[in-house]
């Protein structure tokens, strides 16, 4: 089942997006899901479209790909768009008991649809197109001013690059310690929603010891390499913008205005 | 000069009960004297419980001594000013290799002690570059620490603590969860690293074979230091070894049973070689 996910992968190929810098991708997603509540007409759905599908193209990541991160969300997509379906006031076209549908609520359970796998397909192809590590520095550069109010920006980004460093981890730990229980008549498979629960204490409880016990000598291993936190430290790979970046920007700034400039004449 | 000197070392597990009074006290090491020169490559022999990891943690300023003094590069380990100076000169590494791997990519994981104390980058790729060529590791440089055998992980561990240019490297146990491959693969690299970049290698083990390319072995027993000396001074000795619940190498084994059983063989033979050589003199 996890492995199904496909949201926050890492996507290996060699276009211009994954060249770019983590820090214009991360605002620029955060651009783009913004300009997806800025507009509320046909032709602000046209020019999101062109693009994000102008941006998917570039990137060189599949687009089938991409589509299969849609799925794991499926149940608040699909409850969204029946909310919205049945839930809007206005011109009755059918209605059955206290259920009806109405045509402003099919208009905006097809643009709120459009919206939230825009929304997804947008914040995806930034996790495709950045290597985790990357992720994590763009974010605490990007982050880097709420050190000013004492927001520990350092140590959430080594947080975030350590979590990544040990799912695989502590997902084949999971593995071994459910074979091992299997092994001694322990049983995962049968049963219903709350037996299969049950059953997952004695999986989940030597998992917590062991990653305990594990986040104890990772500790002791990094203060024996004198880590000490984000003071003095340098960096491996510094974050420097090129022409490229600030191109993207230029771009941002264009589709923005023309959305803007959109909402303002129609 | 000494890179590590240890005069009347103590340290204590202090076990406290709910209200924080004393419960227990065990003392891990118990007063202790040794000193280790630079460019050694020196071995730490003990079974469970006696006190050598401790040591290892005491010499990396991880827990500072109870009483007693311990110097590493002239430097007190009570000196907490100093104490990240200590951890630069002493690298260190553990047991198991998956616990010690910070980053997912082998290169950055190499780059992230110098990353700590600040060295510019242009010089963080060019020591990464150096160290994992030491180790051998270098056609994995951008692989995932994941995907690596045991022996590699711990060889990429190992190139990690040679990035900070340490004057020594206290290895605690590196082999004890490798295959026999993988074990052979690091005592190779740690032995290389000792000749060629003349580091001074403490290696705390149980395995006596990682010991016979020692200068010098030291033997622990219940936080004491109970026999010094070089392998074959300490491995002619087996009833002795024995006694500590330690094992000697096979052929060292066999050698002795003979001598036992009346052929007139010398004491402390370390290699099958060196056994053929006496045994086709008779």
């Amino acid at each position: 089942m996890i492995r199904d996910i496909t949201i926050g992968q890492y996507y290996p190929a060699d276009s211009v997006i994954h060249r770019l810098d983590p820090r214009v991708k991360l605002i620029g997603t955060l651009l783009f899901i913004i300009s997806l509540f800025l507009f509320n007409h046909f032709w602000g759905y046209v020019v999101a479209s062109i693009y994000l599908f102008g941006i998917i193209k570039i990137s060189k990541v599949p687009f089938k790909f991409i589509v299969k991160g849609l799925k794991s969300v499926m149940m608040i997509f699909l409850f969204t768009l029946v909310f919205n379906l049945f839930m809007t006031p206005g011109t009755v076209l059918w209605s059955f008991g206290f259920l009806k549908i109405t045509w402003e609520g099919i208009r905006i359970a097809i643009f709120m649809g459009i919206r939230l796998t825009y929304l997804i397909l947008g914040s995806s192809l930034m996790t495709f197109t950045t290597t985790p590590n990357n992720l994590t520095d763009g974010l605490e550069s990007v982050m880097g001013p709420l050190n000013k109010i004492k927001v520990p920006v350092h140590e959430i980004a080594m947080m975030m690059s350590i979590a990544l460093r040990f799912i695989p981890i502590l997902l084949e730990e999971t593995d071994k310690i459910m074979k091992a229980q299997t092994a001694r008549g322990a049983d995962f498979e049968t049963g219903g929603l709350v037996k299969r629960a049950k059953s997952m204490i004695p999986l989940l409880v030597p998992l917590f010891v062991s990653a305990f016990r594990r986040a104890n000598d990772l500790a002791m291993a990094m203060e024996a390499r004198c880590y000490q936190g984000g003071h003095g430290r340098t960096k491996m790979n510094p974050l420097r913008y090129y022409k490229r970046d600030y191109l993207s920007f230029g771009v941002m700034a264009v589709y923005l205005g023309v959305l803007i400039g959109l909402n303002i004449l129609l | 000069m000494d890179i590590i000197k240890a005069s009347e070392l103590t340290y204590e597990y202090i076990r406290r009960n709910e209200e924080g009074d004393v419960d227990s006290i065990n003392q891990a090491i118990k007063g202790i004297d040794f000193d280790i020169a630079k460019g050694d490559f020196v071995a730490i022999l003990g079974h469970n419980g006696s006190g050598k990891s401790t040591l290892a943690k005491a010499i990396n300023a991880i827990l500072a001594p109870t009483s007693g003094s311990l110097w590493v590069k002239g430097y007190d380990t009570k000196d907490l000013d100093k104490l990240w100076d200590i951890r630069q000169a002493a690298g260190m590494v553990f047991q198991n290799p998956d616990n010690q791997i910070i980053a997912t990519v082998v290169e950055e994981d190499v780059g992230f002690g110098p990353e700590n104390i600040g060295i510019p980058t242009k010089e963080i790729w060019e020591r990464v570059e150096e160290s994992l060529r030491a180790v051998g590791m270098l056609e994995y440089r951008k692989h995932s620490p994941n995907k690596l055998s045991g022996g590699q992980k711990q060889r990429v561990a190992i190139a990690g603590i040679m990035a900070m240019k340490p004057e020594c490297i206290v290895l605690d146990e590196p082999t004890a969860m490798l295959d026999p491959n993988g074990r052979k693969d690091v005592i190779h690299t740690i032995t290389e690293l000792n000749k060629r970049e003349n580091v001074t290698i403490l290696l705390i083990t149980h395995y006596m074979d990682e010991v016979i390319g020692a200068d010098k072995v030291i033997v622990m027993d219940q936080g004491q230091i109970v026999m010094e000396g070089t392998p074959r001074e300490v491995f002619s000795k087996v009833e002795e070894l024995k006694k500590y619940r330690l094992d000697v190498p096979q052929v060292t084994e066999l050698a002795y049973e003979l001598k036992k059983s009346g052929i007139p063989i010398p004491d402390g033979i370390l290699t099958v070689d060196e056994l053929v050589d006496e045994l086709s003199r008779l």
